[in-house]
C-alpha cells in the first residue's frame, strides 16, 4: 500500500468511523422509532461505504458495485415493512415511544 | 418533534447524496446512481410519510411554523451567493485527482454473470417486502 492510498484510506475510514457512533448513538439514545429507523440506515450507509472503498483498494470495484446494489434493494424493503410496521404501531398504541410499547410484555 | 424529526430525514438525504459523491470519486459510478436516487430520494419520502401518518400537527401550527421559517430563511440565498463569491475569489481548492483502480470484470458482466444468485435473491427479497407491506395494510374481514 502507497503513501497516497494509506493516507486516503484513513481519510475514508475517519469518515466511516463517524458514521457509525452517529448511527448506534441515534439507536442508542433515542426513545423515538423513527430516529432509531434513521440511525439504522446511517449504519447501513457506514458499511456500503466501506464495502466500495475495499473494493477501490483491492481494484476489485465491480464486485463492490455488485454487492452494495444487492444491499441497497434489502435496505430498501427493510425500510419500507420498518415504516409500515411503525404506523400499525403508532395506530394502535398512540405512540412511537419504545418505552411505552408494552403489549407484548409477559 | 415533528420538525426535528423532519430535520433528521433531511440531514439523511444530504448525508446519502455526501457517500454517493463519495462512490463516485472512488470508482463505482453505478453504485453511487443507485445510492443518490434511491436512498437520497425514495427512503426520505417513505420517513415523510411516516413521520406525517404518526406526528399530528394542527393547521394553524403548521401555517405559524411556515412563516417562521420563510423569516429564518429570508437572507439565505443572499447570504450564499455571497459565501459562494468570496470562496471563489479567495480561495483555490485544489482538485484532488483519485488514482484509477485496477479493473477488473465490469460491472454488468459481474452482476448479470457472476453474481446472478444475488439478483434471484434480490427478488426474493422484494417479493417479502411486498407480501410484508401488504399482510400490514390488509383490511380486516368483517
Amino acid at each position: 500500500m502507497s503513501v497516497f492510498t494509506a493516507q486516503l484510506f484513513n481519510h475514508f475510514v475517519i469518515f466511516i468511523i463517524l458514521l457509525l457512533i452517529t448511527g448506534v448513538y441515534c439507536i442508542l439514545v433515542s426513545f423515538n422509532l423513527v430516529r432509531a429507523l434513521i440511525g439504522l440506515e446511517i449504519l447501513i450507509k457506514a458499511v456500503t461505504l466501506l464495502i466500495i472503498l475495499a473494493g477501490y483498494l483491492c481494484g476489485r470495484t465491480a464486485l463492490a458495485q455488485a454487492i452494495v446494489i444487492t444491499i441497497i434493494v434489502i435496505e430498501i424493503v427493510i425500510m419500507v415493512v420498518a415504516g409500515g410496521v411503525i404506523f400499525w404501531a403508532f395506530k394502535y398504541n398512540k405512540t412511537i415511544d419504545p418505552r411505552r410499547l408494552s403489549n407484548l410484555r409477559g | 418533534m415533528t420538525v426535528r424529526l423532519i430535520h433528521s430525514v433531511v440531514g439523511l438525504a444530504i448525508t446519502s447524496a455526501i457517500v454517493s459523491v463519495l462512490m463516485y470519486r472512488l470508482g463505482s459510478p453505478l453504485a453511487a446512481v443507485f445510492e443518490l436516487s434511491v436512498c437520497s430520494g425514495l427512503i426520505p419520502v417513505i420517513f415523510i410519510t411516516t413521520i406525517s401518518f404518526t406526528q399530528r400537527v394542527s393547521k394553524e401550527r403548521l401555517r405559524q411554523r411556515r412563516r417562521e421559517r420563510l423569516a429564518k430563511f429570508l437572507y439565505l440565498p443572499l447570504i450564499l451567493i455571497a459565501a459562494w463569491l468570496t470562496l471563489s475569489h479567495f480561495l483555490k481548492i485544489p482538485q484532488v485527482d483519485l488514482p484509477i483502480p485496477y479493473c477488473g470484470p465490469d460491472v454488468r458482466v459481474m452482476l448479470w454473470g457472476l453474481r446472478r444468485l444475488d439478483l434471484l435473491g434480490q427478488v426474493v427479497i422484494l417479493l417479502t417486502g411486498v407480501f410484508g407491506v401488504v399482510i400490514l395494510f390488509k383490511e380486516p374481514d368483517k
